[in-house]
């Protein structure tokens, strides 16, 4: 039986469909930015008595109309609000807090568990300035729960490892290590310096 | 004629476009993979504002979106305002209550205490409409919320 080689299937067009593809896909999607600031607001609470803090443990941020801000009646820029959020949280003003390497002022607020940095926003304020804000006190929490991880971790074998390390490498599924333990690590950092973020209605 | 026709002889010869098919594949794959289809079309400016400190959001959790900006060109009637956007349409600040009650109805019960609302505020609205969004969450008890933004330095966003 003679063998007939079957006709070569001319695929030139195929470029040209899968370009058709390729744009339909490039125009009905988007890339979805799928990160931000996590935050938890308050339930409301009706008749609930204010509980008495001290003046010397709230560090006051005010943000006017004009994207102005005042940080505890000072005037004062978003680039130097982090380190003067730092300065605060880490005072250890009744040196209670054995992990702190703040001034000890005793003008300052008591401990990090203490220290409650209250924030106060206008109608007018915008909500870049808001946002800037916003990170640069979760960074301060950060800055100092990094140090806190970088001596806490080694003993615990999880070296060279900071706090957003921890957290990052916690929720990844092929973290090699001791998943329980990290959370130990994790949770202890977040009770020695809690955060504290209040929001003014 | 015969000089000319030698030299145009021994010109290169035609560049192989058979890789061709395989090369727009493999971008389209890449797209295919690293895109969502669009979920809502936007009707307001959404220019989100940068930050550096900033954590993925979970998705294996529900997460339902509010958009808040100035309504784009071509919706100037709506004003000049910024307005809040639910799903496809321009919505009041009343609707935002019944719009988390619709989004929790859709969700299995388990997961309802999981629910994350993902705040996408452009970053000229400002805070007036973002903290009145925020009480009537308060409100309705959707407290898990998220600011989205875009990854970068935050000193930016004040220009």
């Amino acid at each position: 039986m003679a063998k007939r080689s079957a006709p070569e299937v001319n695929a030139g067009s195929m470029a040209d469909i899968a370009f058709l593809l390729l744009i339909f896909f490039l125009v009905t999607t988007t890339i979805e930015k799928d990160s931000g600031l996590n935050r938890k607001l308050p339930p409301i609470e009706e008749d609930v008595e204010p509980p008495i803090i001290k003046q010397r443990n709230i560090f006051t941020v005010l943000l006017n109309g004009k994207d102005q801000l005042l940080v505890e009646d000072e005037l004062m820029e978003i680039k130097d609000l982090r380190a003067a959020a730092i300065e605060f949280l880490d005072n250890n003003g009744d040196q209670t807090c054995t992990y702190c390497q703040g001034a000890k002022d005793t003008s300052s607020s008591d401990n990090p568990d203490k220290a409650i940095i209250s924030l106060k926003n206008d109608r007018e304020t915008s909500y870049a300035t808001y946002i800037s804000v916003q990170n640069e006190l979760v960074a301060a929490y950060n800055v100092l729960r990094n140090r806190r991880a970088l001596e806490l971790g080694p003993p615990q074998g999880f070296t060279d490892m900071n706090f957003v390390e921890m957290q990052k490498n916690y929720k990844d599924a092929r973290f090699v290590g001791n998943k329980i333990k990290l959370k130990e690590v994790i949770n202890q950092i977040k009770l020695e310096f809690p955060q504290k973020l209040s929001e003014v209605q | 004629m015969s000089k000319f026709k030698k030299k145009s002889d021994g010109g290169t010869p035609a560049i192989s476009t058979a890789s061709l098919p395989d090369i727009v594949f493999m971008l389209l794959f890449f797209f295919m993979v690293a895109t969502v289809m669009r979920e809502n079309s936007l009707k307001i400016k959404n220019a989100l504002p940068v930050a550096n400190q900033v954590e993925k959001l979970d998705k294996k959790n529900p997460v339902s979106f509010i958009y808040m900006g100035k309504p784009s060109d071509g919706y100037e009637k709506f004003g000049t305002e910024a307005r809040i956007q639910l799903n496809d349409q321009f919505a009041e600040l009343s609707e935002v209550g019944a719009f988390i009650g619709a989004e929790r109805a859709a969700l299995r019960e388990e997961l309802i205490p999981f629910l994350t609302v993902a705040l996408k505020v452009d970053k000229d609205a400002n805070m007036g409409i973002v903290g009145d969004v925020k009480y009537e969450l308060r409100k309705v008890n959707a407290l898990k919320i998220n600011y989205t933004t875009g990854v970068g330095d935050a000193l930016n966003n004040i220009k």
